[in-house]
């Protein structure tokens, strides 16, 4: 029977490629499927592209296949990958021109046409509303504020790309599981509408699409994240995928981490809402029938998982801007340092007051203490703590206002409470960014895709 | 008994929008029953009243031991606008270890450590 196997590639942008070396080296695998796209990465692109209209995709792309790519074309590894952000076309020129510096031969594909911010009136015109889908809310009250609004595209573009012989594939917002399920359909032959198959590629695209967490990363628990061997040299998640719709998913030999039942569920469910109606543009999963058998020595046996038809609508996310944040931040030590922290930040909030600044919502957090557990942080040792940093944010429609704010904590260190550190510069204005969840109907976006092939 | 969440279960969370999500998962199948009966969404809600502004949903899912429990409104808008240090909810599974159910004394996990 047929197989293919697939490795991750990145899990967010920024994450290291390194141990993706190891997958092609020593794993078998046949593609890399790279995820550079959180849900506001586009925020950033966006600002880049406002700068540089070349620009507008992600950076670590280039360098990945820089490193990568002689290793990959001696070992006939294929690379998909949504780095193209909102500028496949600039991505693949900036590798092209790098390829053919280094005399190195590929055929690089572009999937575009995700964009959906210059066709908002056309859609609307069209009949979508475009309202949050969750609140509810008309687009109106934000519409002049969006930075980016995306389409989630689906596997058929990709496959098409690879159909046409690319040995690298740049997609602009794809959904991050198609980047594995389109070679699977490629390489196995999956009809579009055999859902259970597509579920079980939709699946493995899932527990591969954050890279390390799919195999020991972030392994959530009291104790047992200590067991997971070797962090330093831990191996992405691989996944040997066959023709009947069963998946083996695994690890390079040698490498780090642990893929086994218990990681493996960890990342099933990651991100996930309803488990029974997981929708991706091109099936919607049930995952409540799959099986995992954990067969030891980082190999677990994955089976039946439930597909039901694809839905009718994509679903667009747009960022828009939401005001700026300030932020400010100091530390004390023993002795009283919760105490300290506290009267630092009422003097803060009294300045704040005096200034009459618009400032619409204050966060204290005490790092240390409760900045991650909240009201959850167990207040035993409080009055205790050997040290204790006060960080305090601001959310403010005045950019100036936010950028002040990050000023007032320094001079705490000459004339506040004693025994003062990490007076290590001011933090300026950050931009915060509301999200908007909508939903499209997918001819009007697939209608506009284009797949482009480019030999180098 | 009254037993703390992290010493029976794991569990990861993470961020979709203004939700927060977590896997919550038991280590064997006696625990899963209790976990399915005892973590109700009145609890979760309860237990996080200081930062969830929307309804709690809960998925048991027995083929994987696990629970699925979304927090709705409970991102300050999102992680992109949210003032908080975990603005992407990633320590949500830890606060969500503390909290504390009824269980019997002699769940597995509760002999062998």
């Amino acid at each position: 029977m047929k197989s293919v196997r697939i490795g991750a590639g990145l899990g967010f942008y920024g994450d290291s490629w390194h141990p993706v070396r190891a997958s092609i080296e020593r794993g078998g695998v046949r593609y890399i499927a790279s995820d550079h796209l959180s849900e506001l990465t586009l925020a950033i692109l966006q600002k880049d592209r406002q700068k540089d209209p070349s620009a507008g995709y992600a950076r670590d792309g280039l360098p990945m296949l820089a490193e990568l790519w002689p290793l990959a074309a001696k070992h006939g590894v294929k690379f998909i990958l949504n780095a193209g952000g909102l500028n496949p076309q600039g991505a693949r020129e900036a590798i092209a021109r790098a390829f053919r510096d280094k005399g190195w031969k590929a055929t690089i594909a572009t999937v575009s046409g995700d964009s959906a911010l210059e066709r908002l009136d056309e859609l609307r015109a069209a009949g979508e509303p475009l309202a949050h889908m969750d609140t509810g809310a008309g687009i109106d009250t934000v519409r002049d504020r969006m930075l980016f609004a995306n389409a989630y595209l689906g596997a058929q573009p990709i496959v098409r790309a690879l159909e046409q012989g690319a040995d690298i594939v740049l997609t602009g917002r794809v959904a991050d599981a198609a980047l594995s399920l389109a070679p699977l359909v490629f390489e196995l032959g999956w009809r579009w509408d055999d859902w259970d198959k597509l579920a079980l590629g939709l699946t493995v695209g899932h527990l591969l699409e954050c890279s390390g967490q799919g195999s020991g990363g972030n392994f959530g628990s009291a104790a047992e994240w200590a067991e997971i061997p070797d962090y330093a040299h831990l191996g992405y998640p691989i996944a040997e995928v066959g023709a009947d719709a069963t998946a083996l998913l695994t690890k390079a030999p040698g490498t780090g981490g642990r893929v086994s039942f218990d990681t493996l569920r960890q990342q099933l469910l990651y991100e996930v809402h309803n488990p029974h109606a997981y929708v991706s543009p091109d099936v919607v999963l049930d995952m409540g029938t799959i099986k995992f058998d954990d067969q030891g020595g980082d190999r677990v046996r994955l089976t039946r998982a439930s597909g039901a038809p694809r839905p009718p609508k994509l679903k667009i996310v747009g960022g828009y801007h939401d005001g700026w944040m300030g932020t400010g931040i100091i530390g004390f030590s023993w002795p009283q340092a919760y105490a300290k922290c506290e009267k630092a930040a009422q003097t803060i909030s009294t300045l704040v007051a005096e200034r009459g600044w618009p400032v619409e919502d204050t966060n204290v957090e005490y790092i240390g203490y409760n900045s991650l557990l909240g009201a959850n942080a167990d207040p035993t040792y409080r009055d205790q703590l050997n040290e204790c940093f006060l960080r305090m944010t601001i959310r403010t429609q005045e950019r100036k206002v936010a950028d002040a704010y990050g000023r007032l904590f320094p001079w705490l260190g000459l004339s506040g409470p004693p025994y003062v550190g990490s007076m290590k510069g001011v933090q300026g204005a950050q931009e915060l960014l509301g999200i908007w969840p909508t939903l499209v109907a997918r001819e009007l976006m697939e209608s506009k895709v284009q797949v482009a092939v480019e030999k180098v | 008994m009254r037993v703390p969440l992290w010493k029976i279960a794991h569990a990861r969370s993470g961020d979709k929008a203004d939700r927060a999500d977590i896997g919550l998962f038991a280590w064997d199948a006696p625990t899963y029953a209790v976990l399915k009966r005892e973590v109700t969404p009145e609890r979760v809600a309860a237990h996080f009243r200081d930062q969830c502004e929307g309804p709690v949903e809960l998925w048991p899912l027995d083929n994987i031991l696990a629970l699925k429990i979304v927090l709705n409104r409970a991102l300050q808008g999102g992680a992109a606008r949210s003032l908080r240090m975990d603005n992407l909810g990633k320590v949500v599974a830890a606060q969500l270890l503390r909290m504390e159910i009824e269980a019997p004394a002699d769940l597995p996990r509760l002999q062998s450590r």
